[in-house]
């Protein structure tokens, strides 16, 4: 692992460890989340990669139990050390308050715009601890320091402060409780280019500096490799590849994560024309039998379309985990066609 | 500062505004059919020296302008003129009947606010079938009228169950309440039903906010979330149906007041448009008008306290 991260740290037990998920929504056919496995340890940074309604979202979710109305949810997600869907509501507002923060999407929408910048950092503090407002409010300070800002936001509105400011409030808001266990959930996507890049960079560096587990979702395959190191790429539900970042982008094992990187846009090959994967995701509202991407898949066979590959590891690397009946077949390739 | 300036600004407007309204009002008695001179005779027939001496003593036969101008002088003055049914000073009128009209009102107000406000975030929070039966009870108060209210409420609580007095006002502030209360029900019930859905819409339309589901996320209890995100939110909508609220108020009190014989401004402005009392219905009229302006003057300058997006005056930021 190329995490530069002190070893005494990897040591530890995972901060977030999920077996079997399986999450089920009303008025669908089948399962959303169709038995996700996926583990972070103290200190790594995982990025979760896939389409729009591949289930990635509902998966960092999942692990604040943050469930859709009418969800039900199998198997076991275990945040160092507490099983989550067992917990007690008031357990679950300890663990959300202190050992797992979410960092949203879009800061604007998360923030309510109506109250201080201070309150919405020193909140959950307040509420769920009994720190006094002045404690709160020095810690508040501190963390905005060390998210490259000046603790003279607390007094602000959210309209008052930028995109980029703001997002940089919600990563100081998510390391109020101490947190163990970060998820980032298309934590740059609402923001500019500028933003983007400075935001990444805060990320990489609180890992180092703090020893946070970070859980990365988002779309894009670039910021994943530049920030990650580990993928896992999700497709319909399910984790079809999970390797270190430089081998997965490198040699990509899974067909799906193979047509991602060739529909990946690259500053060094400007000239290609990008492949655009054909098909469409599966619906929820249809059973599924085999591999899910098999109707969208070149390498496609009848045994494909019949039995579910199972997650095995590549031979010779026992990191690099590829849930496809043809795993071999793509080997040496660049992924790119 | 900016505050100072905003209010002065808005109390100048506010003072120009109230002009226009003296203006029209003024106007309006003119424009209606009769001659004054002729109510106050009541159909007896006058000799010419009897209608010259009237019209004399009310200025009748001054010119429009001339009479508009001294009655606005008047104003200034705090002269609201003398009643021409009453024989009296219509200061003393107001004076008199203001009180009992301004309780009513304000009793209903906390009605409204309180029942508006608990209703609607109940029915936004529980959902299901106590949000369904909110719906149903709050429509079929939006969908009474307060004259309407007004005699339900007196025959089920007054004449049937005697819970209440069916009329009057009694003596002493105690007697007062307990003879204002269901006036002040029946003037509240629409409007409880208007506020109970404006909160309800409004809170629902928090709820689906992403800054709900994160302060969720933070591990806020729900309960506080409800009230510190929620609730708190939906204050600003709900604020902007102040100016709303405190009009139908005192347009739905003439009513009221009529119907419980309460002696009220109200009831006196109805009984002063029948018998054509130009001066009183003029100073009834337009202290509505200046009330009206007051409650959206104060909701104005509340809102930039309830949302700090909403800034004083034009493009000015208060940070």
């Amino acid at each position: 692992m190329s995490a530069p991260v002190s070893p005494a740290l990897l040591d530890t037990a995972p901060v977030l460890d999920i077996r079997g998920l399986r999450l089920r929504l009303p008025r669908t056919a089948r399962p959303v989340l169709d038995g996700v496995d996926l583990t972070v340890s103290a200190g790594e940074t995982v990025a979760l990669v896939g389409e729009s309604g591949s289930g990635k979202t509902l998966t960092s979710r999942s692990v604040l139990r943050l469930l859709p109305p009418g969800a039900v949810a199998e198997g076991r997600i275990s945040v160092a050390g507490a099983d989550v869907l067992t917990l007690t509501p008031r357990q679950l507002r300890t663990l959300r308050a202190g050992t797992a923060a979410m960092i949203f999407q879009d800061p604007r929408a998360a923030i309510n715009p109506l109250r201080r910048i201070g309150d919405f950092l020193t909140e959950s503090l307040r509420l769920n601890t009994k720190t006094p407002t002045a404690a709160a409010e020095a810690r508040a300070g501190a963390m905005l320091e060390a998210v490259g800002l000046p603790p003279a936001l607390l007094r602000r509105y959210p309209s008052q402060v930028s995109g980029g400011m703001l997002q940089r409030v919600m990563i100081a808001a998510a390391l109020m409780g101490e947190p163990a266990l970060l998820l980032a959930d298309e934590a740059t996507t609402a923001l500019d280019v500028i933003s983007q890049a400075e935001i990444v960079a805060l990320l990489a560096d609180l890992r180092t500096r703090f020893g946070t587990g970070l859980l990365f979702v988002t779309h894009d395959l670039g910021l994943a490799a530049a920030l990650s190191d580990r993928v896992c790429v999700m497709y319909a539900g399910r984790i079809v590849e999970s390797a270190p970042a430089g081998a997965l982008f490198a040699r990509p094992r899974h067909p799906y994560t193979a047509a991602l990187l060739a529909a990946t846009p690259r500053l060094d090959a400007p000239q290609g024309r990008l492949d655009a994967i054909e098909g469409q995701p599966p619906d929820l509202r249809t059973e599924l039998t085999g591999c899910p991407f098999a109707p969208r898949c070149a390498s496609a066979t009848d045994v494909c379309f019949e039995r579910t590959p199972a997650a095995d590891a590549v031979p010779g690397d026992p990191a690099h985990l590829v849930s496809c009946h043809h795993g071999d077949r793509l080997e040496g390739s660049t992924g790119h066609a | 500062m900016n505050f100072v300036r905003f209010a002065l600004r808005r109390v100048a407007e506010m003072a120009a505004t109230l002009l226009g309204a003296s203006f029209v009002i003024f106007g309006a008695m003119y424009l209606a059919p009769g001659n004054p001179a002729s109510f106050l005779l009541s159909g007896r027939s006058a000799s010419p020296e009897t209608l010259r001496a009237l019209n004399a003593q009310y200025h009748l036969d001054a010119p429009f302008a001339v009479r508009y101008a001294r009655w606005l002088e008047q104003l200034l003055h705090g002269d609201f003129g003398r009643s021409i049914t009453y024989r009296t000073d219509v200061s003393r009128l107001l004076a008199d009947r203001l009180p009992a009209t301004l309780l009513l009102v304000f009793m209903a107000l906390v009605l409204v606010l309180v029942g508006g406000l608990v209703l609607g975030r109940i029915g936004a929070v529980r959902g299901g079938a106590v949000d369904s039966t909110i719906l149903i009870t709050t429509a079929l108060a939006v969908g009474t009228p307060s004259f309407v209210a007004a005699v339900l409420l007196q025959g089920l609580f007054a004449l049937r169950l005697h819970w209440f007095p069916a009329g009057g006002t009694g003596d002493g502030l105690g007697q007062l309440l307990w003879h204002l209360t269901l006036p002040a029900l029946a003037l509240a019930l629409y409007l409880i039903g208007m506020l109970a859905r404006v909160t309800r819409g409004a809170m629902l339309d928090v709820l689906g906010q992403e800054h709900v589901t994160v302060a969720l996320s933070r591990g806020v209890p729900k309960r506080r979330v409800i009230g510190r995100h929620v609730f708190r939110n939906a204050l600003g909508t709900v604020l902007t149906t102040g100016g709303l609220i405190v009009s139908t108020l005192l347009v739905c009190t003439v009513l009221v007041e009529s119907a419980f014989g309460v002696g009220g401004i109200g009831q006196l402005l109805e009984l002063s448009i029948t018998t054509k009392d130009f001066p009183t219905v003029q100073a009834i009229s337009l202290i509505m008008v200046g009330l009206f302006m007051a409650v959206n003057l104060v909701v104005d300058l509340l809102h930039p306290l309830v949302d700090p997006r909403v800034t004083y005056g034009s493009g000015r930021s208060i940070g």
